[in-house]
């Protein structure tokens, strides 16, 4: 039996009009959630917003967002064999499923 | 509906916020210019600067004696026959006045008795390569030159703005058309010079140190705006990449400094060492060059002794807690979160596409042969040849970008306005507004993609496999159509792929073609069916794009610029 980790995952653009969306991922020990929602965005669903640049060193510092209600950087935070619920910062403004506006204002176009 | 394009209008435009590009920002800055910088992801952090843990080569002669032309003997050896020489010599020449820069910059240069230390690294013939502790000198380059582009009047940022196409208009280039990625909105970015400053290409690879940035965007820019790519087949491979156990909030090529400290040994499944059964043993030290190493283990593995997950072991056993918790203090602890004792178990390691040599054409002024067009960084072909000695990307990085911003600042300076025609936006705005007409799965094709350069455009090569490499590319390239996937909205990640895709075919198509047609072997470059190095070879191809169609030819070394 192949054991699964269950991603239950905030998607929309608006923060008052998400719905969740669960996907199962297979499980494999030392895998981080963001390994996870690149699996989802291959074998389930391409269109899955989230941020990441540098997968594995913990250096871009993009893809932070909530993990089961803690704020962690997806790529450190490691998938577990159950449910995990994934939501957007909730301190950003939001731009689309697990992408907020994490860039400081004077590092954005037109900023 | 979706908003008309904006514009934005500059001197000088930067694209990518690595090392190059930000030097490039603070020299044009510096030499009057306004300066608009723009990534396609967090401004500093997007690319390979701020991801590297190792060493900068340079001769600053503060180790041993030193001099610039020493440096360059070993970069022009190490670059069997191929490198330019003029942008060599600038690599090597202007090195140390950077790294001073950066020093009193504050970067933090590891010191011994107040002078900065120089390790010994493969491949140069002395100590030579400078280093921030502990493994942290790509995150403090990249965060000193932040610190330094934010006191640097003239300098906008503007980070989630993915360039798409450059502008052509009159023979020149009148900057680029981005994608603002956070509103799927086009953005013409107007500008009298423009600097193409985007790194490298390993994502084309399924085992890679790169972020996803590094899919080749600034090549195929070049390309498809006249300008020429040299040295487009000699990818280089890291031969040790860590490989299981997953490790995560760590360079994966972080095993390198290990192994010059402490001298890790390489063991196949059999727990043997093996690297001397292909003619290069390395004895106790570790001074292999990395296409010889690479070279070992892919042939160990082919031969079926490789680890279970397709690498060789790495093994520190032989060495106490205290010799390594001496060398490498908080580093230890980070791998004991991932699981890992290293004086209890090895780790597995393979070649993981690391660097590209190739690149854009460019004289040492950083120009294109199009004007207004300069390039800087990785994203330059020609420096290292047909293989780059360890610790010479980021010194390139900071010397081209360096002189990139200078010579943009020359052109800009001397012209009034940009030339500014809406028609050169065109295609490019036109194909952003599209929205998609059915449905291709974009992350699962760049997955396809970076199996197919994996398996058959890899460090060992033949015709058979390239071949059906080209056929693949093809497929995918039929597959992926004219249409992009996803819409004009808000972070678009199908969108993203799509337009990725369309610079990762073409690149790939442009790495595979050139090592086709090089019938030889040399540096990273090894064709089985071709085992020899020919002198007929000491050529650089060069691919342009004509009439849509990809062109190469043989072109002579241009090495005369190494005689002063
Ligand atoms: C993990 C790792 C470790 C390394 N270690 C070392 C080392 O120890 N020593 C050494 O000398 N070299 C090392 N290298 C190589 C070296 O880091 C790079 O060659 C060098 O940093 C490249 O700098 P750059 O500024 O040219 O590009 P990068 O630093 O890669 O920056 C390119 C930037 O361009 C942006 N960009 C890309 N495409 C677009 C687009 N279309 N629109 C807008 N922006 C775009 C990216 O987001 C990125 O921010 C390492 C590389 C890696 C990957
Ligand atoms: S992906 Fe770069 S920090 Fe997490």
């Amino acid at each position: 039996m192949t054991t699964v980790a269950t991603l239950k995952v905030w998607r929309g653009t608006d923060p008052s009009a998400g719905r969740w969306e669960t996907y199962s991922v297979p499980f494999e020990a030392g895998q981080s959630v963001l390994d996870g929602l690149r699996y989802i965005r291959i074998h389930h669903d391409p269109s899955l917003a989230f941020r990441f640049s540098c997968i594995n060193a913990n250096a871009c510092k993009e893809c932070m967002m909530r993990i089961d209600g803690e704020t962690l950087y997806a790529c450190t935070a490691r998938l577990e064999p159950r449910e995990m619920r994934i939501a957007p910062l909730a301190n950003k403004a939001l731009v689309r499923d697990l992408v907020t506006e994490i860039a400081p204002p004077a590092e954005r176009f037109g900023g | 509906m979706r908003a008309e394009p904006l514009d934005a209008e500059t001197d000088v435009l930067v694209i990518g916020s690595g090392a190059a590009g930000m030097y490039a920002a603070i020299e044009a800055a510096r030499a009057g210019c306004s300066v608009l910088m723009a990534d396609r992801s967090l401004i500093g952090r997007g690319g390979a600067t701020v991801m590297a843990q190792m060493t900068v080569a340079v001769a600053l002669g503060a180790e041993t004696d030193d001099h610039w032309r020493h440096h360059l003997d070993d970069t022009i050896a190490a670059g069997r026959g191929l490198c330019n020489g003029g942008l060599s010599r600038l690599l090597c020449e202007d090195g140390p006045e950077c790294i001073r820069e950066l020093d009193a910059w504050g970067v933090g240069w590891a010191r011994r008795n107040g002078r900065i230390v120089q390790a010994r690294a493969p491949g140069h013939d002395r100590p030579r390569c400078v280093y921030v502790d502990f493994l942290n000198t790509g995150p403090a380059v990249s965060k000193t030159l932040r610190t330094a582009v934010n006191r640097t009047s003239g300098i906008r940022k503007a980070g989630d703005l993915c360039v798409v196409d450059l502008m052509r208009a009159d023979g020149a280039i009148a900057g680029a058309v981005a994608l603002h990625i956070p509103s799927g909105n086009s953005v013409r970015l107007w500008a009298k010079a423009t600097i193409i400053a985007t790194g490298g290409l390993t994502r084309l690879y399924r085992r890679n140190s790169a972020s996803t940035n590094m899919g080749g965007d600034g090549y195929a820019l070049a390309l498809r705006a006249g300008a020429s790519l040299i040295d487009m087949e000699f990818v280089q491979f890291f031969p040790i990449g860590h490989l299981v156990p997953r490790l995560i909030g760590m360079d994966p090529i972080m095993w390198d400094p290990f192994r010059y400290k402490l001298g890790g040994r390489l063991l196949n499944r059999d727990m043997q060492e093996f690297t001397s059964r292909y003619g290069t043993d390395e004895g106790s030290k570790y001074v292999l060059a990395r296409d010889l190493a690479t070279y070992a283990i892919t042939k160990e593995v082919e031969a079926g002794r490789g680890s279970p997950h397709g690498g060789v072991y790495l093994s520190f056993q032989h060495r106490s807690e205290a010799d390594l918790r001496g060398a490498f203090g908080p580093v230890i602890d980070r791998l004991a979160a991932n699981g890992i004792d290293l004086t209890r178990t090895p780790v597995e390691v393979a070649p993981i596409a690391h660097y590209h040599m190739g690149g854009v054409l460019a004289d040492t002024r950083m120009a294109t042969e199009v004007p207004g067009l300069f390039v800087a960084g990785e994203a330059v072909g020609g420096a290292n040849g047909a293989n780059r000695l360890s610790g010479n990307a980021i010194t390139e990085a900071l010397v081209f970008g360096r002189q990139a911003g200078r010579s943009a600042a020359v052109r800009a300076r001397g012209m009034r306005t940009p030339v500014a025609s809406r028609d050169a936006a065109r295609p490019t705005t036109d194909l952003l507004a599209m929205h998609a007409r059915g449905a291709i799965n974009t992350a699962e094709m760049v997955q396809r993609l970076q199996t197919t350069m994996a398996d058959d455009v890899g460090p060992f090569r033949d015709a058979g496999r390239l071949t059906r490499a080209l056929a693949a590319i093809d497929e995918l390239t039929h597959e992926l159509g004219d249409r992009p996937a996803g819409s004009p909205g808000a972070f678009d990640m199908q969108r993203l792929d799509w337009l990725d895709l369309r610079n990762m075919l073409l690149v790939a198509r442009t790495v595979a073609q050139s090592a086709l047609m090089r019938t030889e072997s040399r540096g990273a470059h090894q064709r089985e069916d071709h085992p020899g190095t020919l002198t007929e070879w000491q050529v650089n191809q060069v691919a342009s794009l004509r009439g849509g169609r990809l062109n190469l030819k043989q072109a002579p070394i241009a090495a005369a610029e190494i005689a002063s």
